[in-house]
């Protein structure tokens, strides 16, 4: 699945990234620790989160995370905004609940990590 | 190459721009992705570290064609059991640090994990060092 096909399927609002919409994502993985997205191994992952600031695009940059859903109507800061920009990474809001959105990725395709 | 960069303790908004920066540099270098990413993470992590407890640090960069050595060295409060502080789980992170979505105890370990040497020196009282290498394995072709 592209990027593109997760922001309309979730029906989410894509605040940066937009050179990255056609990037494969294969798996999720919905965590408010970045500890724990730090230890993830496999690659084309969309990260859930809700976790908020400029450390959750800094995370995913290491992580090779190119796409970011942020749940539970969080809004992304203009600090986390430019970050994405600059690291290639595709920042979408998403209105409803993490529950939610990982039950529109799961019937979707998008696989568990583990 | 070597490069050096400096950590402000308690800043988060710049934790992870020298990870950042060297992994602009190692991607231009052709190395295996997944080494890439055990480079950076580790470095990602140990640069937390020093914003979440230390009062401030260095970090320096020793980049060789078989190697990457890296050196983080702190002026902060210090480990006083290393071993105690290698096991997952186990922390003493500040409720601020936990909500920028660190401070589990995973920290340490992930870096062990990552890397091929680790070596912690720490003294109370006046800081830690902590000493990661992790060899480089060059792809054949370019990604």
């Amino acid at each position: 699945m592209t990027i593109q096909q997760v922001v309309d399927i979730l029906h989410g609002n894509l605040v940066s990234g937009k050179n990255q919409l056609s990037s494969e994502v294969v798996y999720g993985f919905s965590s408010d620790l970045m500890s724990d997205v730090l230890t993830l191994e496999k690659e084309k992952i969309i990260l859930l989160t809700g976790l908020a600031n400029v450390q959750t695009i800094r995370t995913s940059e290491m992580s090779n995370i190119n796409c970011i859903i942020l749940v539970r109507n969080k809004k992304a800061t203009p600090e986390m905004i430019k970050l994405a920009e600059d690291t290639g990474i595709a920042l979408v809001e998403f209105p409803g609940s993490m529950f939610h959105a990982v039950s529109i990725l799961s019937v979707a395709g998008i696989k568990p990590v583990y | 190459m070597q490069y050096t960069f400096h950590i402000e303790g308690g800043n988060f908004a710049n934790t992870g721009v020298a990870s950042s920066e060297i992994k602009k540099r190692l991607k231009q270098l052709n190395l295996n992705a997944q080494t890439i990413k055990r480079i950076v993470v580790a470095l990602y992590e140990a640069e937390v570290n020093v914003v979440a407890h230390a009062y401030n640090g260095d970090i320096f960069v020793d980049l060789t064609s078989s190697s990457i050595h890296i050196l983080v060295k702190d002026e902060g409060p210090g480990i006083p059991d290393i071993e105690q502080a290698m096991q997952e789980g186990f922390s003493t992170a500040t409720e601020e640090v936990r909500e920028m979505g660190f401070g589990a105890g995973m920290g340490l370990p992930n870096i062990k994990k990552n890397a091929d040497h680790l070596d912690i020196r720490s003294t109370v009282g006046k800081g830690t060092e902590v000493e990661i290498t992790i060899y480089l394995n060059h792809d054949q072709k370019t990604e």
